[in-house]
């Protein structure tokens, strides 16, 4: 579980987070929803340790990871997967390269052993036999993919994801969010995604957290979304007229 | 100024903190010795090539006395590229070549969340992107700096081959003529520190990229005039300390 306690981050005199609180449940798809603008990239970065907070915790298991230098944040970091907006796939790497770099630096499996997993995890996101193309040889979908695989190379105890339907087409969203939530519940991961898709929100959001003005808004579960009486969360869900209309038939 | 000067020793000082793993550390050393050496050895032979025939013709040119030997421009060619053309010209080059590229790489990293994906995995990032970069021009700058030396010395020798302007016998003589050591010492010191300043410096202006490719390519341009003002300040501290 991750626990994030009175988040409070600056940036020079701007605010952006203002005191955030909240609980990252093992097992679930915890969604970190807003307007652009809310805050919540900066408190998926302050997370992961990417953004130090101005003030509050995080909390990994317990661990306060706010206070522990770069060293002290290594082996819960061997035990963290992330999956970038723009994928962020190491242009120099084939794919194979690529979903083998953290096992290179990290563990003490041989080259087969190696080889062996990344095949597994590349099996998992339907990526088979593509290990020698390099990511500017990928389409969208496929950086995503091979991300996501990277992500869970190394079997990761928490799972960030930083808007994975952007860019994508609705089937393709459709596919990624399906595999972030079979992930999620085969390996037990703490899994926290920043996402303003609503399909998204809808389909996987065991645990929604919206983000408005830098503050913690309101919380809740996918099927209660639909009958918040929250203004600013109406506004921000119901927004379409699509999404309207299916609420109208609700 | 301060303030980037202190950034700057900040990322020199996590460059060289200890490796996860020294096997992929030294993987990535030699993968940028071959970019930076090999890959520049063509533009270094043929700018010093034509920058020692240019050299031996100007000294010929300038000396034409029948007071002065004509083994004498061999001994100004071999010395002023020795000392001045081989290391501070191929690193002058070299800023163009080297650093914007790895200034325009660790930048594109950076605004690609490459860099943060590596964060992510605990890995040191200054450690990884940049050691290797600054062990690999600090060891490969010098050895092309050599190469220049000789290559320019011959491009002397062909020049006088071609113009006649001084028989290649006495250039020759000239070059073994009055040799010190200490020239090709001062060369080395000089190939070691502009290596030293052309990685450390596009290095730092790539890792603090925010933005896009405009910024890309701002960081990079940056990288480069700064390593050439540099290169050319510790050319003359160098100078004059060891002369």
């Amino acid at each position: 579980m991750i626990e994030v306690k009175d988040i409070v981050k600056t940036f020079g005199d701007n605010e952006v987070l203002k005191g955030i609180s909240a609980q990252f449940e093992q097992g679930k798809n915890n969604l970190i929803i807003g307007g652009s603008g809310s805050g919540k990239t900066t408190l998926l970065k302050c997370i992961v340790g990417l953004h130090e907070p101005t003030k509050g915790e995080v909390l990994f298991a317990g661990e306060n990871f706010t206070e522990m230098n770069f060293e002290q944040r290594v082996p819960i970091r061997t035990h963290i997967g992330m999956l970038f907006q723009n994928s962020a796939l190491f242009d120099s790497m084939t794919v194979e390269e690529n979903i083998m770099f953290p096992l290179n630096l990290f563990t003490k499996k041989t080259l087969e052993e190696k080889r062996e997993r990344a095949n597994f995890c590349l099996k998992r996101v339907n990526l088979e036999g593509k290990n020698a193309l390099y990511p500017s040889e990928l389409s969208g979908g496929m950086k995503k993919r091979v991300g996501i695989a990277r992500a869970i190379s190394m079997q990761p105890k928490y799972l960030f994801v930083d808007e994975p339907n952007s860019g994508l087409d609705p089937k393709t969203s459709i596919l990624i969010d399906d595999l972030i939530k079979e992930l999620t519940e085969e390996y037990q991961m703490t899994t926290v995604v920043v996402t303003h898709d609503m399909n998204s929100v809808m389909g996987i959001g065991d645990h929604i957290i919206f983000l408005h003005e830098g503050k913690k808004w309101w919380e809740g579960t996918n099927h209660e979304i639909a009958h918040t009486d929250n203004k600013e969360l109406n506004d921000f869900v119901f927004a379409s007229k699509f999404m309207q209309a299916a609420k109208a038939k609700l | 100024m301060f303030h980037s000067l202190g950034r700057y020793i900040l990322l020199l000082r996590l460059s060289f903190r200890q490796p996860e793993k020294f096997k992929v550390y030294w993987a990535e050393v030699m993968r940028e010795m071959v970019s930076v050496g090999i890959g520049s050895l063509g533009i270094i032979s043929i700018i010093s090539v034509f920058i020692g025939a240019a050299t031996t013709i100007q000294v010929a040119f300038q000396l034409s006395s029948p007071l002065v030997p004509r083994s004498i421009a061999g001994s100004i060619a071999r010395d002023s590229t020795i000392l001045e053309f081989s290391p501070t010209i191929s690193s002058l080059v070299l800023a163009g070549r080297v650093g914007s590229s790895i200034a325009s790489q660790i930048g594109t990293m950076r605004v690609t969340e490459q860099i943060d994906a590596l964060e992510i995995m605990g890995v040191n990032a200054p450690g990884y992107l940049i050691a290797p970069k600054i062990i690999a021009g600090m060891t490969m700058v010098p050895l092309l700096v050599i190469a220049s030396i000789f290559l320019g010395i011959t491009g002397g020798w062909i020049a006088c081959v071609v113009s006649g302007d001084v028989s290649p016998a006495d250039y020759l003589v000239g070059v073994r003529e009055g040799f010190d050591g200490l020239t090709v010492r001062v060369a080395l010191v000089k190939a070691i520190v502009f290596g030293f300043i052309i990685a450390s410096i596009c290095a730092y202006q790539g890792f603090y990229t925010s933005g896009g490719a405009l910024e890309v390519g701002q960081s990079s341009t940056r990288g480069v005039v700064y390593s050439c003002v540099m290169i050319l300040f510790a050319d003359l501290v160098i100078t004059r300390i060891m002369l």
